[in-house]
């Protein structure tokens, strides 16, 4: 008896919801215009694209509920020189590791080397004229603040493969 | 004689020579006694280099030994490591005992409490770092050479901005002589991290 009752209970239960549902549907329908409909019906979908992937090629290959191994530490690419850049006004990269390197209110590593008063000492590339420029393109005696914190648009380049193959070229004169 | 005072009796046994024991029994209980005492004495002092002395107080093992922990110097690819004493204590026995008296200091600013917050010790962060840059800059960062000898020092290993900076500082070029400069003025906060570099030379 109790069994068939939690059973009845279990299947009657969508089905009101369902009909809640539709019905509210019916509502909405009435009130408010397709548009919003629309909306919502591709919400759904893509709602339900990430939880199956829907056959589209994800970078993560794992499942999410599974701890993956993790990948072997990557090495930094080291060279006396620069490296090539790829587009106008790209940060050029750090050709050198960076271990235990600071950038702080009190010191800055990078700029131990590359700030306009040690650079000729080191031989290392001087920060470039737009580093004096505030926001409101003001001249500022010394690197503006933002443009303080080096490794927000300068990053070290690891020794590895593309994830994602593409097919980006440079324009003609960065060839 | 008894009557006297325990001290002058102390005294006048001490002056006396000694009537019954054979100068064999004197030196050898001299001897060991010699060997415990200094033995001791070095064991001690030798405990005081650990590194489970130095952060057995939280102002060390709070602050530096944290910072120190991300570094080459704690951690690294051939797992050979210089632990606190190795730098910041030298290794000849003189100048061992005159750091370590010097380092009495130290104790009084653990009872008064000196750093012993982390604000507290970042505010004296300077003024230690520049007690101890100037440490290693008189005697020529002996702690550094104790291991990073420039004798054995393959230049032609070294990246060329390096073999140039080393080949200054303690060779001297064809047009110039060594600048006399040693380790510490241009390798600072390696294995802790900087106070506030302005105005520091270089920086």
């Amino acid at each position: 008896m109790t069994d068939q009752e939690g059973g009845d209970t279990a299947m009657s239960q969508p089905m009101t919801l369902r009909n809640r549902l539709s019905l509210n549907n019916i509502r909405w329908v009435k009130a408010v215009s397709k548009g919003v409909m629309t909306l919502l019906v591709s919400t759904m979908v893509s709602m339900t694209a990430v939880a199956e992937t829907g056959g589209i090629d994800s970078l993560r290959t794992i499942d999410l509920s599974v701890e993956p191994p993790a990948e072997a530490m990557k090495k930094v690419l080291e060279s006396d020189t620069t490296f090539h850049r790829d587009f106008i006004e790209q940060p050029p990269l750090i050709p050198h590791d960076i271990r235990g390197y600071t950038v702080n209110k009190d010191v800055n590593t990078c700029l131990q080397c590359h700030s306009w008063k040690n650079a000729s000492k080191w031989g290392a590339t001087r920060i470039s004229v737009t580093h004096f420029y505030d926001r409101e393109g003001k001249q500022r005696a010394d690197v503006a603040p933002n443009r303080y914190f080096c490794l927000q648009c300068h990053v070290p380049q690891a020794d590895t493969a593309p994830l994602q193959k593409n097919n980006f070229e440079p324009v003609d004169s960065l060839k | 004689m008894s009557k006297d005072f325990f001290l002058k009796r102390y005294w006048k046994m001490l002056t006396t020579p000694a009537g019954k024991i054979s100068m064999g029994v004197i030196l050898a209980f001299g001897f060991v006694a010699g060997i415990i005492f200094w033995g001791g004495f070095n064991t001690g002092m030798e405990k005081t280099n650990t590194e489970e002395f130095c952060i057995s107080c939280h102002e060390m093992e709070d602050n530096v030994f944290e910072e120190y922990k991300a570094t080459i110097h704690y951690n690294n690819r051939s797992g050979v490591r210089a632990v606190c004493s190795d730098c910041h204590v030298p290794k000849e026995w003189t100048p061992k005992l005159v750091r370590k008296i010097q380092a009495s200091k130290e104790l009084w600013g653990k009872m008064t409490g000196k750093i012993d917050t982390h604000e507290k010790f970042v505010a004296h962060r300077r003024e230690m770092a520049e007690r101890e840059w100037a440490r290693m800059k008189a005697n020529d960062s002996q702690e550094c050479r104790n291991c990073h000898n420039f004798d054995y020092m393959d230049f032609s290993e070294q990246s060329a901005r390096a073999m140039e900076s080393h080949t200054k500082a303690f060779l001297g070029t064809d047009k110039m002589l060594p600048t006399g400069e040693t380790c510490i003025d241009c390798h600072k906060g390696i294995a802790h991290e900087l106070p506030n570099m302005h105005g520091i030379e270089g920086w």
